[in-house]
């Protein structure tokens, strides 16, 4: 029996404001507990919310990068329920009117087609604080911190098959509100948080299935192992004659299972009505081109460009503009390089991405600069150094010694182009190695490399590749000559 | 002093009869000697009211006092005061020190004003007689087995019996015109918007009003003045040009037209209620006003439409008192679920539950759309009916309450019955409109309270209304025995 997955993702982002959405308590991650909320943000009596102007630009600004309409009208609504770090018995979210709407978001398939997934809405709300149930024997610690950080929760159409399309989705998210800046994506400090609807269905059955909802996997593995877990688990469910119960669960990650937290059933009724203490939120024409005019250029639009600019395949395109930072720190360094658009892709994507995997540092932590970057390339291309010896100025630049320049003016890594002083190396090696010589001329034209091997050696890899090859195959004559 | 007006004090005090550290003195020794038996003071804050007087004085001393500065003021316990219980009558908050003013409170110490005390109310402002409050119910000075009308019954009573010259007070559904009108003083409820709610505890958002309430016209002009204006800490406070609502006070009232909606006149009017209105009105005709019937025909459904938005408003605004983090805690919970409910059950009285239950159930699932919803499509037929008579006229004109007040205990049993008595002030809140209550005579030996309604922001019109009956009557100086 053929059965088909249905996903459909809800994703919390956090957006990047420097105070909450209703007050004017800092947003700042990693405070002591209950140190960043006022008393708006622990609901005390007689407080009153005013929304932060510039949560609504960014959804906005969300709104317009993924082709949605942005609603000149959008409520606040409460959701009503009891948490102890939910302050107010309430939570102040968008229900029957959010800001945005309709929108959609291009992902790629593994056999190179492009796929529409439909963004359903996405809504403002605000956060909860966080319940801490460790370290206070038999009771519970409330830390509000959190409590009023802005959330944007964008919900896709149940349009994904696969949980390898629900991770590109996601990826593809991921990267979009980090370009537009309004999301710093640490998916560890919960900025970027997904629930995934998952169901099966007969192919070709027009109706879906019924649907569980996995809470809060936070990272892209886990929502694919998530993912493909609860899909079996529903299919081997299914096919011994079970049903699916329409519940939410959790995942496991030291077990890779998820498993029942609560049945719709017994789920709260939230009981959402209009909040009276916000007016509607109206958007007007002039703010919306406001924002339109801060818009970034946006991922599949630059990886387009990157192609026809720089001539890079459609794979080095999509890794280099996989993040706002990596494609801005790669133009730059093919700015300074005097435009070696490959070589720079291939640094970028090499060395300097390998030394930031083997370090665990980001990339605004990179010792080496676009620009220190850009002038060792230069130096490759003007022939000062060797590609080889450019690695080891590298590894200096990472390790703190300074620019290219001066590395290689230091250590004396300047390629050896005095033929002269090549001729000479040339002849010391001939003379010492007469039984190669005798082989390479009976022949063995493979010993070429035996003697451009040695005379780098001899010159501390400073010789010139070209001029020594050229050198050697006049000095040794033809092989089998 | 204590038989003074706000205006008469302020005046007093600028002439140097008296300084604010003496008046202060004298209305706490009156209070000390008095409340015990109205109990309409629940908090009394000497300390902080002599300090503050002494920097009124000071303050005149210096040339810097403001017009308002050194006149005792209390504040009904709804409003945050900092470092002071604020416990909206409710034991849920019994032991609430406010970290904080609310915005009404921070204007008034700005403007010199000196806080006597907190004044008894119904609890989380529900109720229409002061009798659900967990401080036990305030009393009318003009007969102390009856009640002084509610929410801000603490309020007008102890306006009546010449505590002080004038306090805060809230309207929901006619918390200030109600009491003002069974205690025979005066009470303004402002265009919704007008008055900053930061930091006055939310009973009903959508509807809650702050205002003030004093024996005259010209004081709630004066406590408007300051109390008045846009706060950015409401986003429902409104940015709306705030006149200095003194200036148009003696303004004559020629021609001015009032309306008198037919259905406030009609069945369920006590007729010696009626007979004192009709004169009020005879009065006005005096005046050089012109009177015409109007209607307000949505006006029955008014008082349903409120008890749906009223409740569920409160049933979400009351979910913050968990026992979590402020107020009533249970002893021992055993667990969250516990903890959640013995200190509800425990914390709040009845009342307020009945109205937590109303309200959950109205926004319910598979209900919302027949109560809450349609309660506000009622709503807006109601304003528009009142937008529609005052195209008509200038302002209206009718009772305040259709009846006079009620003994203590007389409708305890039947909140129906205590609904009603608001019959003729909850549409206003409704419609977010202005409104106020002034002393109009007495009926079976008790004040009758005359309501004015305005267009929105109209305050100044209703002050202006208001004054020239008082200038030509002296209901609203009338002192209950005993108080004088």
């Amino acid at each position: 029996m053929e059965w088909e997955t249905v996903i459909g993702l809800e994703v919390h982002t956090q957006l990047s404001t420097r105070s909450k959405i209703f007050s004017g308590a800092s947003t700042a991650y990693g405070a002591e507990p209950n140190t960043q909320a006022c008393a708006i943000d622990l609901g005390l009596p007689g407080v009153l919310p005013v929304l932060n102007e510039e949560a609504v630009r960014m959804a906005v600004k969300f709104g317009l990068a993924v082709g949605a309409e942005v609603a000149p009208r959008s409520v606040f609504a409460r959701k009503n329920y009891f948490y102890p770090d939910l302050p107010k018995g309430y939570q102040i979210s968008q229900y029957e009117l959010p800001i945005v709407a309709r929108g959609y978001l291009d992902i790629d398939l593994e056999d190179g087609s492009t796929k529409r997934i439909g963004i359903t809405r996405a809504h403002l709300e605000e956060d909860a604080g966080k319940s801490l149930h460790e370290d206070f024997a038999g009771m519970s610690g409330i830390d509000l911190n959190r409590a009023g950080t802005p959330l944007l929760e964008i919900v896709s159409e149940p349009d994904l098959r696969s949980a390898k399309e629900a991770v590109a989705y996601l990826k593809k998210l991921h990267s979009l509100v980090m370009y537009l800046e309004i999301c710093d994506g640490n998916m560890q400090e919960g900025s970027f948080r997904c629930d995934a609807n998952v169901s099966v269905r007969r192919k070709g059955d027009p109706k879906f299935g019924t649907r569980t909802e996995i809470k809060n996997v936070n990272s892209f593995r886990f929502v694919e192992r998530a993912i493909n877990y609860e899909v079996e688990r529903q299919i081997e469910l299914l096919e011994s004659g079970g049903k699916v119960v329409q519940e939410t669960r959790l995942y496991d990650a030291n077990k890779d299972e998820t498993r029942s937290m609560r049945a719709k059933e017994e789920a709260n009724d939230y009981r959402y009505f209009p909040d009276p203490d916000l007016l509607p939120v109206e958007v007007t024409a002039a703010f919306l081109d406001q924002v339109r005019a801060t818009l970034p250029e946006l991922p599949d639009a630059k990886r387009k460009r990157f192609m026809e600019e720089y001539g890079l395949s459609q794979y080095d395109a999509d890794v280099l503009t996989s993040s706002r930072e990596l494609a801005d720190y790669y133009e730059h360094v093919v700015q300074e390089s005097g435009r070696q658009a490959k070589p720079a892709a291939n640094w970028v994507m090499g060395e300097l991405t390998g030394a930031l995997n083997k370090s665990g540092l980001a990339l605004s932590q990179s010792p080496v600069t676009p620009q220190m970057l850009g002038q060792l390339l230069k130096r490759i291309q003007d022939g000062t150094i060797s590609g080889k010896i450019a690695k080891d100025v590298f590894e200096a630049m990472w390790n703190g010694e300074g620019e290219p320049d001066a590395i290689i003016e230091q250590r004396g890594l300047k390629q050896v182009t005095d033929i002269g002083a090549i001729e000479a190396l040339v002849d010391q090696v001939i003379a010492a190695n007469p039984g190669q010589v005798a082989e390479y001329k009976g022949g063995k034209e493979k010993l070429l490399g035996f003697f451009v091997g040695q005379v780098m050696k001899a010159s501390g890899g400073k010789a010139n590749p070209a001029q020594l090859n050229e050198l050697l195959r006049k000095k040794l004559g033809p092989a089998g000559g | 002093m204590h038989d003074k007006t706000i205006a008469e004090l302020a005046a007093a005090l600028k002439a140097g009869e008296f300084s604010a550290v003496e008046l202060t003195e004298s209305l706490l020794a009156r209070i000390e000697a008095r409340n015990g038996e109205l109990n309409a003071l629940i908090t009394v804050t000497p300390e902080q009211a002599l300090a503050a007087a002494k920097a009124a004085d000071a303050a005149r001393a210096k040339g810097e006092a403001g017009p308002l500065a050194g006149i005792p003021i209390a504040h009904k316990d709804i409003f945050c005061t900092e470092g002071v219980r604020t416990s909206c009558g409710s034991k849920m908050l019994d032991n609430f020190i406010a970290p904080y003013d609310a915005t009404v409170v921070t204007r008034m110490k700005e403007a010199g004003l000196v806080m006597l005390g907190k004044t008894n109310m119904d609890e989380f402002a529900m109720g229409s007689s002061n009798e659900t409050s967990y401080y036990g119910p305030a009393r009318n000075p003009w007969d102390l087995e009856r009640v002084p009308g509610g929410s801000s019954g603490g309020s007008a009573a102890a306006v009546a019996a010449r505590l002080v010259p004038g306090v805060t007070g809230t309207d929901t559904g006619g918390s200030i015109r109600q009491p003002a009108a069974l205690c025979g003083i005066s009470g303004l409820k402002p265009t919704y918007g007008r008055v900053s709610r930061y930091g006055m505890i939310a009973y009903a958002s959508s509807l809650d009003q702050g205002g003030p309430m004093a024996r005259t016209a010209e004081d709630l002009a004066l406590l408007l003045n300051v109390m008045a204006g846009f706060d950015p800490k409401d986003s429902t406070s409104i940015d709306h040009v705030v006149p200095d609502y003194t200036e148009q006070l003696a303004a004559s009232i020629k021609g001015l037209k009032i309306g008198l909606p037919k259905e406030y006149f009609g069945e369920g009017l006590d007729a010696e209620v009626g007979k004192v209105i009709e004169a009020a009105i005879d009065e006005f005709r005096r005046l050089g006003a012109e009177v015409k019937e109007v209607s307000l025909p949505n006006s029955k459904l008014s008082v349903p439409a409120y008890y749906v938005i009223a409740p569920a408003e409160a049933s979400s605004n009351l979910s913050r008192y968990d026992g979590v983090r402020f107020g009533y805690r249970c002893d021992s919970p055993r667990d969250l679920e516990d903890l959640y409910k013995r200190s509800r059950g425990e914390g709040f009285g009845a009342e307020v539950k009945r109205r937590i239950l109303v309200g959950t159930y109205a926004l319910s699932a598979g209900y919302y759309d027949a109560y809450y919803r349609k309660a506000q499509q009622v709503r807006r037929l109601v304003r528009d009916d009142f937008i529609k008579a005052l195209n008509e006229v200038d302002v209206l004109l009718g009772p305040t309450t259709p009846d006079v007040a009620f003994r203590l205990g007389e409708k305890g049993d039947d909140p129906v019955q205590m609904y009603l008595s608001d019959v003729y002030t909850i549409a206003l809140n409704l419609a977010g409109l202005p409104g106020m209550s002034i002393p109009a005579g007495f009926a079976k030996g008790l004040p009758v309270g005359l309501q004015l309604i305005g267009r929105d922001f109209d305050e100044a019109r209703l002050l202006n209304v208001a004054h020239k009956f008082q200038q030509a009557t002296d209901w609203h100086a009338a002192c209950p025995k005993g108080f004088e």
